[in-house]
């Protein structure tokens, strides 16, 4: 059988999918990237080699996420695709006449507007990351409640509190003013839902035609007290997909078997990268008033690729391919 | 006397032949780099947009350079770069940084005190000889010009992605080192050559995108992340709304002898904003309406952030782009933006406007088909 690997290597969490012929998952694996994307990639691609089927075969790879570039030199992609194609074609795949996808991941937050299965508008979040999953870690330890039950607890408020959610910093001193005043820990964190849900709308969703059927993704959609809040601001139901939190990685996968259609090769190096001794090193190039940091990657020692520099002095050597 | 001055694209070639020419000693900033920003975000106030911080920068390279003098544009009008060579002149004396500020008002109603300017950054030249020296800068501006619409068409079909910038690196060079119109004339014809000699890449698939926004994020590619670079060598051909050397026209010398006719842009943009509202704002508009008229692909809004105009036209955009069917992204920029944000959102708009186009074409395939069928 062959089967197509998603990596969606971003600031926050590694995802990995693998997706069989026909487009169904096969496995999917949510791992933190903990500011170390080479192991979260080589560990995701062992697990992934325990979970493979027998008689498996990988025919085509697809990498995406802000690690996108690094996780296509590493393991060898057939694709490369920026995260919103990527969330988009997974949306696509899962509800065709999806018109609306809001995503909400670790460090950032998008929006992505379709009309007849064609992506025709998106934003990302540009100035704050208030509202993103990073924000509603770090809220729910300092209440002491686990993140999973975050959501529950949102869902039992009767009266959400106001919070002020234009910035992280001040919704969370806002916070511990109104836990200082008395306010039940459910209705607080429900009403932090509804400001950064608030914060969310004004921000990246903007002069955004946001129009039913929407779809959430991302981690943060986990959280059915956002996903409620969100449903009471737009009026309209918010459907959460099942793979919602890998839905880069699927569309990475997604887009790996549309990259190999009609050949019969892989750019893969195979599941012994995950053994791998990846190098990465850094330096600051002298060559102009640019001063572009360089990065090199090199795999068993051999040079991959470099990046980071603007003028293609660096990037531009002959280094083994990386597939696009 | 040293003279500098900012930074704005390929703006200090013309200055510093127009300088030379009358004998006046220039210092050119350094390119605008990490150093620039560094110094300008420390020494500018936080909440000015980008422009005032990278003068600074720019200036306080130049006088550790040698320079002692600074030429400066003034403005008139609701944007506040008008008021920025008065608080740059106050940073630098806060600083204890020996520089002196010659602002050079535009000539709309300042006629007297462009003059003085002039005079006294050189020496009390004569008319003539600021003409001639007037008219070498002026054809280096036009060249250039000229050179960089021929650099973005051969740029998107580029068969290696780099060659037509470092070809352009050169004839930039070239231009900034002749000193007679004649030679500009050659160095001109030489750099078309240049250009045309780069090899293409044998498909044709490319899309065209138009730049509006705020004149100097659109001409500093040090500032706009070298947007237009970048866009280049994803196949994209980049149509921009501002170059200097229309500018210097219709806004320095049409406006003030009351030639300009901007008329076009006023009727284009009334059904979404009736005024003028500073800078470009209202160009933004009425440019983005234009494009989707040529059948471009798309439009790229560029700003400083916290530039007054174009959030203005930011507001209004959304409209504009659903009414006349043309996709809109905008950036607005400062010290804190980041190359690869801005790739992921570039990517992202270019797979937007393939499949877009990939779409209408099928359509268009479909009509004439069904146009055929009813036929027989």
């Amino acid at each position: 059988m062959q089967a197509y690997l998603g990596l969606d290597v971003g600031s926050v969490s590694t995802n990995l999918v693998l997706l069989d012929e026909r487009g169904e998952v096969i496995s999917s694996l949510y791992l933190r990237t903990q500011g170390n994307p080479i192991r979260a990639v080589q560990e995701g691609l062992a697990q992934v080699e325990k979970e493979i089927p027998a008689g498996t075969s990988i025919a085509g790879v697809g990498t995406t996420g802000s690690g996108r570039q690094l996780a296509a030199t590493m393991v060898g992609a057939d694709t490369v695709k920026n995260e919103i194609t990527a969330h988009a074609v997974a949306a696509l795949n899962e509800l065709p006449e999806v018109q609306t996808v809001l995503e909400i991941g670790g460090q950032d937050s998008k929006i992505i507007i379709l009309r007849q299965g064609v992506v025709v508008d998106f934003a990302m979040n540009t100035v704050c990351a208030a509202g993103t999953g990073s924000f509603l870690d770090r809220q729910a330890a300092r209440l002491g409640v686990p993140i999973e039950e975050f959501g529950a607890l949102a869902e039992r408020a009767e009266n959400p509190v106001r919070i002020a959610g234009r910035c992280a910093v001040f919704a969370e001193s806002d916070m511990i003013h109104k836990q200082q005043l008395g306010y039940p820990v459910e209705d607080i964190v429900a009403g932090l839902c509804e400001a950064l849900v608030r914060n969310y709308l004004n921000n990246v969703a903007k002069g955004k035609d946001i129009a039913a059927p929407i779809l959430f993704q991302g981690g943060v959609a986990a959280n059915i007290g956002m996903r409620r809040a969100f449903e009471k601001a737009l009026g309209f139901p918010v459907i959460v997909p099942p793979y919602h939190a890998v839905m880069g990685a699927l569309g990475a996968a997604l887009l790996a078997k549309r990259a190999v259609a009609g050949r019969r090769s892989t750019h893969f190096r195979g599941f012994d990268v995950s053994r791998w001794h990846f190098a990465v090193s850094s330096r600051s190039c002298g060559g102009c008033a640019n001063q572009c940091e360089v990065v090199e990657i090199r795999g068993e020692g051999k040079l991959l690729a470099r990046w980071g520099d603007r003028c293609g002095r660096w990037s531009n050597v002959s280094v083994e391919a990386a597939g696009r | 006397m040293k003279v500098t001055f900012p930074h704005m694209g390929h703006l200090h070639v013309p200055l510093r032949s127009f300088f030379a020419a009358l004998g006046v000693e220039t210092v050119v900033p350094p390119p605008i780099g990490r150093e620039t920003l560094a110094l300008g975000t420390r020494y500018a106030p936080e909440f000015a947009c980008l422009p005032l911080k990278v003068n600074v920068g720019n200036f306080l390279q130049a006088a550790r350079m040698g320079a002692d003098t600074v030429v400066m544009a003034g403005g008139v009008g609701p944007c506040r770069f008008g008021y920025y060579a008065q608080v740059e002149r106050e940073i630098l004396r806060d600083l204890g940084v020996k520089l002196d500020m010659v602002v050079l008002e535009p000539p709309q109603g300042h006629w007297r005190e462009l003059w003085l300017g002039l005079r006294a950054i050189t020496g009390g030249a004569d008319l003539k000889a600021i003409w001639r020296a007037g008219k070498l800068a002026w054809r280096k501006l036009t060249a250039l010009d000229e050179l960089e619409r021929e650099l973005h068409r051969v740029r998107a079909r580029e068969a290696t992605p780099g060659a037509s910038t470092e070809a352009w690196r050169k004839i930039v060079d070239r231009l900034d080192r002749a000193e007679a119109v004649s030679e500009v004339e050659e160095v001109a014809r030489q750099g078309k050559a240049l250009l045309a000699a780069i090899p293409r890449r044998e498909d044709d698939d490319v899309l065209r995108v138009g730049l509006v926004g705020e004149i100097y994020t659109l001409l500093e590619p040090a500032v706009n992340l070298e947007v237009e670079r970048v866009l280049g060598e994803m196949g994209v051909e980049v149509e921009r709304s501002i170059y200097l050397s229309d500018w210097v026209k219709t806004n320095l010398v049409f406006h003030s002898l009351h030639l300009r006719d901007d008329r076009e842009e006023y009727r284009l943009a009334a059904p979404y904003l009736g005024h003028f509202v500073g800078g470009h704002g209202l160009e933004s508009i009425s440019f983005t309406i234009r494009y989707a008229r040529a059948g471009l692909d798309g439009v790229i809004q560029l700003a400083p952030l916290t530039c007054m105009p174009e959030i203005v036209a930011e507001s209004i955009l959304p409209k504009v782009s659903r009414d006349v069917g043309i996709p809109v992204l905008t950036f607005m920029l400062d010290e804190h933006a980041s190359e690869v944000g801005m790739r992921t959102r570039l990517e992202a708009f270019c797979d937007l406007l393939r499949e877009r186009r990939r779409r209408k074409e099928r359509f268009l395939v479909g009509a004439r088909d069904a146009a055929a069928d009813l036929r027989e």
